[in-house]
């Protein structure tokens, strides 16, 4: 944080890193299980959401309970724009960012009055209410239960303006200039939003107006005494934070036409939460691998099923293995949310400041000891990591 | 000697039917070191809690270069020029001492809300140079990267001080400065004071070590069971006998 | 004024709930200063122990089924009715109230072990790491219940005598069509029992004046030379015996599932700090008013006139009540202010 002058020849090296590393993800995951388009696209959504996530809770310290909500708002936002607009992908996603900004300027407004623990009960009160709404009030916007789904009946203005050729059998798929949104160019779009909105967040950590929130998170009194009227500054990073939840859940619009109510739950929130503090709150690649981690090991782990392990552990003998499956089998398939509570607990317990942290402490361990340069180095990474 | 320019009128504030302060005046000539001083629990602290709109009087009302702090936010306070020293130093313990100082001299800046964090940029410079300046006058340059978390209580005390000079106040609060500290810090703090006299801000003290309250006031008032019972220059304060029967037959 | 009246019985059971639920979390969060989300986990649990014990109750044996006299049939027989015959009977008629018996030393043990275990280490960390940590603990018993019981609930029956509904309408001189089911009935009034067992604990013995202390000032009581941290080990495990029994109870009214614990934690949140956080008073009064609440919000009238009012009312409650107080109805200046 000492070199504030301009992006740094250190984050400009973090941002190409970074972004070589997004794009070439089809790439390095292969030997891992991880190359499919589908697990691939949710790294980018969910990283952008996390990202987003952590200008608020790693910066300012508010935990919001509630960033659900703003997801569900820009895929709802983003499959109207599909239904009544257009396929193409971009209209959805500045509609899911403009609705999703929108209620958090709201909830924003509302919310941060109080600050705590007290905060954090008012962005869930908020969140369950629109979770709520969404199921029972709302069903003519949202179509509750069922989930807002495309139709062939859609008005779609804007592509029957332009194409007066019949409309083709099938629902139409979501695209952008021609390129269908599924698959490997899906991902790659996510890819690129990705990037620029972690470059967005390297920026705003670098700014003058990063430095302030931090400032709050530290002593917000004192903040208050350095003359700065806070609320603004909040209420700004709120309303970042909810844009990037919109665009997260425009994003899992246009790769998957449909929108449903249980993305609003606060049980969604909580995810947001875990991929945040699993990768380091307040650090800048954190949040992206916490939801990497959390993702892959959903698809992953749940797709484990008894037969696999008896796969797996054959070369046990029989005795052995009628004992070892199932209790393997507990943390996998459908109990991979045990797996998930038990690293939670490993990672808050131990380390707090997440896998950034332990990547800095392993990294300090074996250059610990050394002479004053390794020290500026590792001061370098940990400009870089944060 | 200057205007008056900070005004406490007819101040009152009890807590719970218990009551601190009772019918306080106090007026504060411009430019001038104005010490308030008086036993254990005389009110002192919440006085200075009025002053900067930390609490809100029951009655009466506090004026500064004519304009009413009563009821105010605390950042509108100190956007008004009234900075404050607390008496556990209030920093930012996790960042570094250049941080610190830097955080105040962008609210000073930009008090008023603005996410034009280019324009800011190329003025970061300019900041950080004064940021470094301040440090040097505080004496905790060679420092400047260091977590502030890590300093002693004299050094924390020392960086709280330059993080409100570097708003430039006219109206400095400093509540027991001095507190908690060996006689070596103490004389360092009041060489600091004495130094930042000339800079023509008026200075409100709060302190009960006499050393450096006679070292360092133009003015003293003495408040006791939250009354103001004595005022003047410290000479004719000191030998006031009824500030003598405050201290001794008092809460000592 | 029927109808009133049976929506504010409607209102008290659901309000029970939670009013035993916030209590607990609140004595926890008082004199620990933990933010325990773990704490739904436990009433769930003791849910569980009710359909644990009943399980093990009716551990059957296979015998003729004598009513049966045209071919050989088979029943199951529990071995308490082989054994004790009628008595036998009665025993797994009463299995859920008798699961007590079973819930408070489990739920001690368990209170314990999590203090001990996990808890403890949390008192000086931020409020957000206790957060997380005892969530992710929620989630492994949740978890852990899933694996074991399954993902549907399990009816749980209330004794046969208390199955039908009270004529409460003729007790109080409203129409005689005003009934209440009995269970719920014995819920309100057991809730009451317990909740007057926690306060009178904490105001009349010596051991519940220094926890009360420590709710005021943990540091203090600390330097006074008190054990202090094995007290916090006892208000534990009572906040879990708490919300444990209250599970137990609740069984016959919903049937629990693995998830019951986490619905139930996120509205026992709000009615925490509705209450105010730290304020056991404000715990109960708000558990109930909100329960009532909910109940008026559901009557057709009411959501006629606010579609949908029934679904968000409790946050709608909760996000007013903590903009105009800020600190909830009854909570103290100084708590949780960070």
């Amino acid at each position: 944080m000492t070199n504030m002058k301009k992006p740094s020849f250190n984050d400009t090296m973090l941002i190409l890193v970074f972004a070589a590393a997004i794009l070439a993800m089809p790439l390095w995951l292969d030997p891992f299980g991880g190359n499919y388009p589908d697990l691939l696209q949710k790294f980018a959504i969910y990283g952008i959401f996390a990202i987003g996530f952590n200008i608020l809770f790693g910066l300012t310290g508010y935990l919001s309970f509630g960033h659900a909500a703003f997801l569900g708002v820009g895929s709802y936002a983003a499959v109207w724009s599909f239904k009544l607009l257009t396929m193409n992908a971009i209209p959805a996603v500045i509609f899911g960012v403009l609705f999703a900004g929108l209620l958090a300027a709201i909830i924003g407004f509302l919310s941060l009055r109080r600050t705590g623990i007290y905060f954090s009960i008012l962005t869930l009160a908020f969140a369950q209410m629109s979770y709520n709404l969404a199921y029972s009030v709302l069903t003519p916007i949202t179509n509750g239960e069922t989930g807002l789904q495309l139709a062939r009946s859609d008005p779609r203005i804007l592509d029957k303006l332009f194409s007066d050729g019949p409309a083709s059998a099938g629902l139409p798929s979501t695209e952008l200039f021609g390129e269908t949104m599924s698959g490997y160019p899906g991902f790659y779009f996510c890819a690129v939003l990705l990037i620029i909105g972690f470059y967005i967040s390297l920026r705003i950590f670098r700014s003058p107006f990063g430095l302030m929130l931090k400032g709050i998170k530290s002593n917000q009194n004192r903040m208050k005494y350095t003359g700065l009227n806070t609320r603004p500054y909040m209420l700004t990073a709120f309303i970042i934070s909810g844009m990037y939840a919109g665009l997260a859940g425009s994003l899992l619009a246009v790769t998957d036409p449909l929108a449903g109510a249980e993305r609003m739950q606060w049980t969604a929130s909580g995810e947001v939460v875990l991929m945040t503090i699993l990768g380091g709150a307040g650090t800048l690649v954190g949040p992206m691998l916490g939801a990497g981690l959390i993702k892959y090991f959903e698809n992953i782990f749940s797709s484990f099923d008894d037969s696999v392990l008896q796969q797996a552990f054959s070369f046990l003998p029989d005795s052995v293995l009628e004992i070892v499956v199932p209790v393997v089998g507990l943390f996998v398939g459908s109990g991979w949310h045990l797996t998930l509570g038990l690293l939670f607990m490993i990672i808050v317990i131990f380390l707090p400041g997440g896998l950034v942290e332990g990547f800095r402490r392993i990294f300090n361990y074996f250059t610990s000891g050394g002479g004053k340069a390794e020290t500026q180095s590792v001061e370098a990474h940990n400009q870089a990591g944060e | 000697m200057g205007d008056l320019v900070l005004h406490l009128d007819n101040i009152n504030k009890s807590f719970g039917g218990l009551s601190a302060l009772s019918d306080v005046n106090l007026h504060v000539e411009e430019g001038t070191t104005h010490a308030i001083i008086g036993p254990n629990g005389a009110g002192k602290s919440t006085l200075l809690n009025v002053c900067i709109g930390r609490l809100k009087p029951d009655t009466g009302k506090v004026t500064f270069a004519g304009e009413v702090l009563t009821g105010r936010e605390p950042h509108e306070i100190t956007q008004l020029g009234v900075a404050r020293v607390f008496q556990t130093p209030e920093i930012f313990q996790e960042m570094t001492l250049l941080e610190n100082v830097m955080i105040p001299a962008f609210s000073h800046r930009d008090g008023a809300f603005r996410l034009n964090a280019n324009k800011l940029l190329s003025k970061q410079g300019e900041i950080r140079d004064e940021a470094e300046h301040i440090l040097e006058d505080v004496g905790l340059k060679d420092m400047m990267l260091t977590e502030a978390g890590s300093l002693s209580r004299g050094d924390k005390r020392r960086l709280e001080l330059g993080m409100c000079l570097i708003l430039r106040p006219r109206l400095l609060l400093l509540d027991e400065p001095t507190a908690g500290m060996a006689r070596h810090d103490t004389n360092q703090t009041i060489e600091l004071l004495k130094k930042i006299k000339s800079r023509g801000m008026t200075k409100v003290i709060i302190e009960h070590d006499m050393h450096v309250v006679f070292s360092l006031a133009d003015k003293v008032s003495v408040l006791a069971r939250g009354q103001i019972i004595a005022g003047g220059d410290p000479q004719s304060v000191r030998e006031d006998p009824k500030v003598k029967e405050a201290y001794l037959g008092g809460a000592h | 004024m029927d109808a009133i009246f049976i929506q504010i019985l409607n209102g008290l059971d659901k309000g029970a709930a939670y009013a035993l639920i916030a209590l607990g979390l609140t004595l926890v969060f008082g004199t620990l200063g933990i933010v325990n989300f773990a704490h739904g986990a436990l009433f769930m649990l003791g849910a569980f122990c009710a359909v644990t014990f009943q399980k093990i109750i009716t551990i059957s044996v296979k015998v003729r089924d004598e009513g049966v006299t045209a071919f050989v049939a088979y029943k199951e027989q529990p071995y308490l009715e082989t054994w004790f015959g009628d008595t036998g009977r009665i025993i797994i008629d009463y299995s859920v109230p008798l699961s007590i018996i079973l819930a408070i030393p489990l739920m001690l043990l368990v209170g314990y072990v999590m203090e001990r275990g996990l808890i403890k280490h949390f008192y000086k960390r931020p409020h957000a790491e206790q957060i997380l940590v005892t969530f992710g603990l929620a989630i492994v018993i949740q978890e852990i219940i899933k694996a074991y019981f399954g993902a549907n609930p399990i009816p749980q029956a209330a004794p046969e005598i208390l199955a039908g509904s009270a004529n409460v309408g003729s007790w109080v001189g409203l129409g005689d069509n005003l009934v209440y089911p009995w269970w719920r009935l014995i819920y309100l009034c057991f809730s009451g029992i317990v909740i007057f067992a926690v306060f009178a604990f904490l105001q009349f013995t010596t051991y519940g004046m220094v926890v009360r202390a420590g709710m005021r000032d943990r540091e203090t009581v600390g330097l006074l030379g008190i054990n202090i941290e094995r007290r916090f080990t006892v208000v534990f495990a009572i906040a879990a015996i708490v919300a444990g029994v209250a599970g137990v109870m609740y069984t016959p009214i919903l049937p629990p599932d693995y998830h019951l614990g986490m619905e139930f934690l996120v509205l026992s949140f709000v009615v925490v700090v509705v209450g105010g956080m730290g304020s056991l008073g404000g715990a109960v009064l708000a558990g109930f008013l909100l329960g009532i609440v909910q109940s008026f919000a559901s009557m057709n009238e009411v959501k006629d006139i606010f579609p949908g009012i029934d679904q968000i009312i409790l946050y709608l409650v909760a996000v007013v009540i903590l903009l105009v107080l800020p600190r909830g109805l009854m909570g103290r200046a100084g708590v949780m202010d960070d």
